[in-house]
């Protein structure tokens, strides 16, 4: 690990100016899980760490305009705890299923959703975009755990296990800089870069993401259905998270977003689409997974996780309905 | 047993990185002085090391550490409390598990200037020599471990759980013990282990053959 210096604010206006102009000149410190791993591997190597664990205002989770606010700082641990949380099940299922305790107790809502990728040829310094000699490594390399929607020039799998229920559940996200503030939907945060200069998030070097704010849990039926190879400590294969609005027995609304399949959550727009009017049952939770998956491109190595985005898709849209 | 707290004799490869360190630490604060407190708030500190002090079982250690020192590697090389073991150096084996402001933590991945203020406590200040912790003795009894590398990790990993489940069942110790792994595959034991520690099983009857 490369050395730097370290900044250990009190207040946001501290923190946000101890950061600066580039991700080499300064990176944020929260749970630490992620950005010292990378730094280990000299793939960041930032000349400062600014701690942002100790400014008060970027942590706790409390009610916000009739919904929730969860802060940047708040620890999978405290999530997995509070009881407004509950009330999202989708959000409680992807906070449960994260790594393991200790990871939990020290991983942060606001740094699940600023991880880098875990593809290893991003943490082998080949590059977000993982090439040699220009040419693409992953299309034709170890891609078992790669994408299989929205591949190409990335086709590494977005890590966040917040992401997509986030994105079903309709959240904002907070971000702010030392002369901005601003707010967007968690489904517009993720990005797929199209050149090695880009980040797989809207966050520039200079701003933090400062807390997450949930609309009201009231009237949403939401689920998240994960699967993994190893029941603890690993990473999900797929998910899926879904939200639905459920009147006279119908979907009024319905929202699927499937994640560790592409290099953002991916929102399945005909499996959303193809739920209008219809009641949940066996029969068309199944088929929403089929229309979920249209359009899949798999790699060489990766074909299983169609059938597994397939069943996550089902079986997140009968557990939101209360028929798992 | 040896008392850790008590310096080894004769010559070890930690001593004498040890000794380094205490040469490096001492000269960074010789030069960093004015910024002295590494805890408050604004200042900057580093790259150069700094004297912290660290709350380690109760007993307030100073230390000089570069802001990139792991816990775990301060704890290993410069204070010599070596239970805690540095395996995947990486957040995802429990080998070097301590216990922070009274939860379990990777100390490979915890910066030791960012522990300052806090309560650490190792398996030395958990399950001291002459004195072992009810656990440490359930992991003797059922068999709990072979190579034995993984033992401390789990031990602390184990102490945390029980101390915010103390009535655990089956189910529970496996996803409250599932940040540690071990390679020669001793979960039945450890699991046994730790259900018998708190009174959850029959005295006598979790003997592992």
């Amino acid at each position: 690990m490369q050395a730097f210096e370290y900044a250990n604010p009190a207040t946001l206006a501290e923190a946000l100016k101890s950061l600066g102009s580039s991700w080499d000149e300064a990176q944020v410190l929260a749970g630490g899980t992620d950005i010292i791993s990378l730094m280990k591997d000299d793939v960041a190597a930032p000349k400062r760490l600014v701690n942002i664990k100790n400014v008060k205002e970027l942590g706790g989770i409390a009610p916000h305009a009739g919904g929730l606010r969860i802060g940047a700082t708040a620890t999978f641990d405290e999530l997995a705890t509070n009881a407004a949380v509950r009330t999202y099940p989708a959000i409680r299922t992807a906070v449960l299923g994260v790594a393991s305790p200790q990871i939990r107790n020290m991983g942060t809502a606001g740094g699940d959703l600023c991880q880098r990728p875990r593809c290893w040829y991003y943490r082998a310094g080949f590059g977000l975009l993982a090439t040699k000699d220009g040419q693409p490594l992953v299309p034709n390399g170890e891609n078992r755990y790669h994408a299989i929607f929205g591949g190409g020039p990335a086709y590494f799998v977005s890590p966040s296990s917040l992401g997509p229920a986030l994105i079903a559940l309709g959240a904002k996200l907070t971000l702010e800089s030392a002369s901005d503030k601003r707010t967007v939907d968690a489904a517009k945060f993720f990005l797929a870069p199209g050149s090695e200069t880009e980040r797989e998030i809207d966050l520039k070097p200079n701003e933090i993401v400062t807390g997450i704010l949930l609309p009201a849990a009231a009237g949403e039926k939401s689920a998240t259905y994960e699967i993994r190879e190893r029941e603890m400590l690993d990473w999900p294969l797929v998910t899926a998270s879904v939200a639905l609005k459920i009147s006279g027995g119908k979907v009024s609304s319905a929202r699927v977003v499937l994640g560790h399949v592409a290099p953002m959550p991916w929102v399945a727009v005909a499996a959303e689409q193809y739920l209008l009017g219809k009641a949940i049952s066996e029969a068309t939770a199944e088929e929403a997974g089929a229309e979920a998956v249209k359009g899949a491109q798999p790699l060489s190595q990766n074909a299983y996780k169609v059938q597994l985005a397939k069943v996550a898709v089902k079986r997140a849209l009968l557990a939101a309905a209360g028929k798992a | 047993m040896k008392d850790p707290d008590k310096p080894r004799k004769g010559f070890s490869r930690r001593g004498f990185l040890r000794g380094v360190s205490i040469t490096g630490g001492a000269m960074g604060t010789g030069l960093l002085e004015s910024a002295a407190s590494a805890e408050t708030g604004g200042a900057v500190v580093g790259p150069a090391a700094v004297s912290i002090t660290l709350n380690i079982n109760g007993k307030l250690r100073k230390v000089g550490v570069e802001p990139r020192e792991t816990l775990l590697d301060t704890l290993r090389d410069k204070l010599d409390l070596t239970a805690a073991k540095r395996v995947c150096d990486r957040g995802t084996c429990g080998a070097c598990t301590v216990i922070v402001n009274g939860k379990a933590v990777y100390g490979c991945t915890v910066l030791a200037i960012d522990a300052q203020g806090k309560q650490i406590q190792t398996l030395e200040g958990i399950s001291p020599a002459g004195n072992p912790h009810p656990l440490s003795k359930a992991f003797v009894n059922n068999d709990a471990q072979q190579c034995g590398y993984c033992t401390p990790g789990f031990v602390v990993a184990a102490k945390a759980f029980l101390d915010h489940n103390p009535k655990p069942t089956e189910e529970q110790v496996n996803h409250g013990l599932g940040g540690n792994i071990c390679r020669c595959g001793t979960y039945i034991g450890v699991r046994k282990a730790v259900l018998e520690a708190a009174g959850m099983t029959a005295a006598g009857g979790t003997k592992n053959a």
